[in-house]
């Protein structure tokens, strides 16, 4: 395999500094590394990351290949800058065995855009009735560590705590969708003062929160850890912030949306704006920003939802809940965190890589960008503003809440192990 | 919409309304042989100010009290796609109806007989007059329907890059018919 | 208000008053031996209704009849879109077959806002209620029915209802009426107060214009006007209060409460009545009731309603950008044209 220099990087958002990849490998970092039969990419100030990993991407293959596939999904995941992402469970037939996770992960490896790592469903069809066979899916090829039954909430308090329980067994982890089910039940968008102006069922925040409060309180009766999924309400924070100064071991996520997007857009009955958990208000936006800044929250993940072009042209009570992020995750985490002086690069690198690399257990990817490490990069121009055009993303669906909006950023180049899947924001 | 009158002249003074007024009322008794189921409805706005003070002048010829109404025209025209939508104006028919009465209408100005025809039209869904007479202030001509005036004010040849604003007390402060030149104003359809 | 009629809440005073009084004289040709009029010859309506409400409807298709519209009648049910036909493809369908208005009745709130936003359909919508969202014709013939009775027909031409204290009593929460009504008669300068249980109230509520009690008796005699907005037994089911008869004892208006009322005070109601829930019979069929005035001014409202959106030329903010400023031409008729 050849050799790569990338030249003038800031790594990290450090000081510029040459990047030579050899094969799969970084084979050294520093300045003025020559250049003699390399490939060479002028990084030109560009901003060098650690491959990013999504904790919580739907990729809807097997079953509903209309609006997005592993092949679609992982490219457009390269052009986000990711070189790995946690498949979410819910796909038909759910990915509650062994056999249907190992057909992702097999899927993602052939395609070779990005990594995917299967997560698996806590109980057999998301039903939240009987444990799905956690360890049989964690054994196989997929090598599962993250279960969720993603979209649907564990209530039950009893299969919550043994799932929490049982993955113990081989350093599993339960990411939870935390949404109280009878608080919700027909539920459009946040409860609060423009719902009651909209006529559409409130979600409350209490729905997320009261489930969260009782499983840091499980998790730590059992010693368990557990991660929550897309947290997004103030009152949230409060709960795994308290949490946290207790020592329970409890991780979160928010995701892009949340970071950027109120409630208020939901007065355009523009059924794009519809995603579960709901955008909330300003006050929650700026807690979480808050949050992931301090650390209290630990990761950005995109939530990435495709649907089909018909299953958003509709009234919004008919329409679907989600969000695709991926290809425009890293833009509006630049917005919200970095050019608010809330997160510097280092910071990125940590909520977008290297944390969620660790929840997950992904093997070789968000590890520091020095000798010896597997090449697994991202390089951002983080100088570039352009408006948000659907038309370009690689995802096969287009429900993007961001169209037409201005977004700084832009990933350039993403290498897995070494091989470039994006040059110059097109991808290999 | 709106015509401008900067230049314009006044081809009627108040004395001059006041006399052609009775003047009318004289022609409606004489021709309506003394105007006992005489039926007055003025076609708003400023036809209404006309039937009422024809009204006054018929009470004093004949002393006895004539019925006055209006008759709002609006849902009848036949422009109405060709302009936004318009206020309407009261519709006030007389406590006994117009079925077999002399129902004469007035207004201020006759031109191209489009206000008139659509009158008859929502006279038609109202009731059914004995007959059916028009009095107007001032006939300006260029009329683009079969119809005429019973009783005329002032005939008064105009061109039609004229317009004639006809000014009442009740409304507008003063009695007068000013005859000026039209400027269009941009985005004005007529 | 321009092309559409969505929301109460997009109603300027002046519009307000304006269809409040197009109506007056909408109502005086119910009087008349041809209740007809020619101005909407030519043009085509449909009532587009994906759940059933035949008073709305009727009233609807009386106020279109006696504008000399064609109407088409298009119920949800038994329809293709029963079979999985979306409401943009039912639109579509019938935008190709011409029509100029589309009244909506739907169960999705914001699908009327949907239709008329997401460039579906060139045709006017006229929103007949969508959902827990808005019924601005209700509304507007609410407001209407109390003009006339606490200031007047004729005196009320050209006014609003600065200073009437309208209470607004019962599911406020799943009722687009008391949405539609808070926002319009704040519009027109009342003062509103909403009574109901807590459960039956939505979260958001301390933001809207209006007070909020949860004690009818003592607001009964600070109201010029009483409306019941009916409560579905089935609420009982979802814990929203115990019983019927716990309900009809707290917030239900019977005639020992309704003689704690001013006595100008009216008593209204959108229909249909739950009578021995929210009203008793005494109440309802009482003269100081107003339900039944209510659906005959509800054909009176849509004809002004159907007259202003579409009596004139069709809406191009283009073409005639002076017509975006103000509804419609209030300028005396100088001479012809």
């Amino acid at each position: 395999m050849s050799k790569t220099l990338i030249r003038g990087a800031k790594v990290l958002g450090g000081e510029p500094q040459d990047v030579l990849i050899d094969g799969e490998t970084i084979e050294a970092v520093g300045t003025g590394l020559t250049d003699e039969g390399v490939e060479v990419v002028e990084a030109d100030g560009k901003v060098l990351l650690p491959g990013l990993v999504d904790l919580h991407t739907h990729l809807r293959e097997p079953g509903r290949e209309d609006s997005e596939t592993v092949l679609t999904g992982t490219r457009a995941a390269a052009r986000g800058g990711y070189t790995a992402v946690f498949a979410m469970a819910n796909t038909f037939p759910v990915a509650d065995t062994a056999g249907v996770v190992e057909q992702v992960w097999r899927l993602g490896r052939e395609h070779g855009y990005c990594d995917v790592q299967p997560i698996g469903a806590v109980t057999v069809g998301l039903e939240g009735r009987k444990l799905a066979e956690l360890g049989a899916m964690h054994e196989s090829a997929a090598g599962v560590t993250v279960f969720s039954d993603d979209g649907k909430c564990v209530d039950d308090a009893v299969i919550m705590r043994r799932a929490l329980e049982y993955v113990k067994a081989f350093g599993g982890v339960i990411a939870q969708h935390a949404q109280e089910p009878r608080l919700t039940e027909g539920a459009q968008m946040n409860e609060g003062v423009v719902s009651s102006e909209l006529g559409l069922r409130g979600w409350p925040a209490v729905a997320e929160e009261s489930i969260i409060a009782r499983d840091v309180l499980l998790a730590e009766h059992v010693g368990s850890r557990v991660h929550i999924c897309h947290l997004s309400t103030a009152g949230s924070v409060e709960i795994v912030r308290w949490a946290k100064s207790r020592g329970i071991d409890v991780t979160a996520e928010v995701t892009p949306h949340h970071l950027l997007l109120t409630d208020e857009l939901v007065r355009s009955y523009n059924p794009v704006y519809k995603v579960n958990p709901p955008l909330r208000t300003e006050r929650d936006v700026m807690a979480l920003r808050e949050a992931l800044a301090d650390g209290t929250i630990d990761i950005v993940a995109t939530d990435h939802a495709p649907h089909p072009h018909e299953d958003k042209d509709c009234e919004w009570a008919a329409a679907a809940m989600g969000m695709v992020g991926l290809e425009t995750a890293l833009s509006v985490v630049q917005q919200t965190m970095v050019d608010t002086g809330l997160l510097d690069w280092a910071g990125v690198a940590d909520r977008m890589s290297f944390t969620p690399a660790r929840i997950g257990r992904a093997g070789g990817h968000g590890r520091p960008v020095s000798a010896g490490e597997p090449a697994n990069l991202t390089l951002v121009d983080t100088a570039y503003r352009g408006q948000v055009d659907p038309a370009g993303f690689a995802s096969r669906s287009r429900n993007t809440p961001y169209e037409g909006r201005e977004l700084p950023g832009r990933v350039t180049h993403t290498w897995l192990r070494g091989t470039a899947t994006l040059v110059d924001g097109k991808l290999a | 919409m709106d015509t401008q009158h900067s230049d314009a002249r006044a081809v009627l003074e108040g004395p001059d309304i006041v006399r052609v007024l009775t003047r009318i009322a004289h022609e409606i008794v004489e021709r309506a042989k003394g105007a006992d189921d005489v039926v007055l409805l003025g076609i708003p706005t400023r036809g209404v100010f006309l039937a009422r003070r024809l009204a006054v002048k018929l009470e004093q010829i004949t002393g006895r009290a004539v019925p006055v109404g209006s008759l709002d025209i609006t849902m009848y025209r036949d422009d109405l796609r060709m302009q936004p939508p318009r206020a309407l104006a009261r519709t006030e028919i007389p406590g006994d109806g117009i079925d077999g009465r002399l129902v004469v209408l007035v207004d201020d100005v006759l031109f191209s007989g489009r206000t008139i025809r659509a009158a008859l039209d929502a006279l038609n869904d109202i009731g059914r007059p004995r007959a059916v007479q028009l009095a107007v202030l001032v006939d300006r001509g260029h009329r683009e329907l079969p119809i005429r005036a019973d009783y005329v004010g002032k005939n008064l040849p105009t061109s039609l890059r004229e317009t004639v604003k006809v000014q009442l007390a009740e409304e507008d402060g003063r009695d007068t018919v000013l005859l000026g030149a039209k400027q269009t104003v941009p985005g004005a359809q007529r | 208000m321009q092309r559409h009629l969505i929301s109460a809440a997009d109603l300027t005073r002046d519009d307000a008053v304006l269809i409040l009084d197009t109506a007056e004289e909408m109502a005086r040709v119910a009087d008349r031996p041809i209740k007809k009029l020619p101005t909407l010859r030519g043009r085509t309506v449909v009532n587009l209704f994906f759940e059933d409400s035949t008073r709305t409807r009727i009233s609807f298709e009386a106020a279109e009849k006696r504008l000399s519209a064609d109407v088409i009648n298009f119920t949800a049910k038994g329809s293709s879109v029963s079979k999985g036909e979306s409401l943009k493809d039912t639109a579509q369908t019938l935008e190709a077959m011409g029509v100029d208005a589309v009244v909506i009745r739907h169960g999705a709130s914001g699908a009327p806002y949907r239709l008329a936003t997401s460039g579906w359909i060139d045709a006017a919508v006229i929103n007949a209620g969508d959902g827990t969202h808005q019924h601005p014709t209700q509304a507007l013939l609410d407001a209407f029915t109390m003009r006339r009775r606490l200031v007047g027909r004729d005196t009320g031409l050209g006014r609003d209802l600065a200073g009437k204290r309208i209470t607004i009593v019962g599911d406020v929460l799943h009722s687009r009426v008391a949405r539609s009504n808070v926002e319009l008669l704040h519009t027109l300068g009342a003062d509103v107060t909403l009574v109901a249980p807590p459960t039956l109230l939505p979260v958001g509520v301390p933001s809207w214009p209006c007070e909020i009690s949860y004690d009818l008796d003592s607001t009964l005699p600070k109201s010029d006007a009483v409306m019941m907005l009916r409560v579905q037994r089935e609420r009982m089911n979802a814990a929203f209060f115990p019983t019927e008869r716990e309900y009809a004892r707290r917030y239900g208006l019977d005639a020992d409460r309704m003689a704690k009322m001013p006595e100008h005070a009216i008593v209204m109601h959108p229909g249909p009545m739950v009578r021995g829930m929210e009203i008793t019979a005494e109440v309802a069929d009482s003269p100081r009731c107003t339900a039944v005035e209510q659906v005959s001014n509800g054909v009176s409202i849509r004809m002004a309603v159907l007259y202003l959106l579409l009596g004139g030329a069709a809406f191009d903010a283009k073409a005639a950008p002076e017509a975006a400023n103000g509804l419609v031409d209030t300028h005396p008729r100088t001479e012809e044209k």
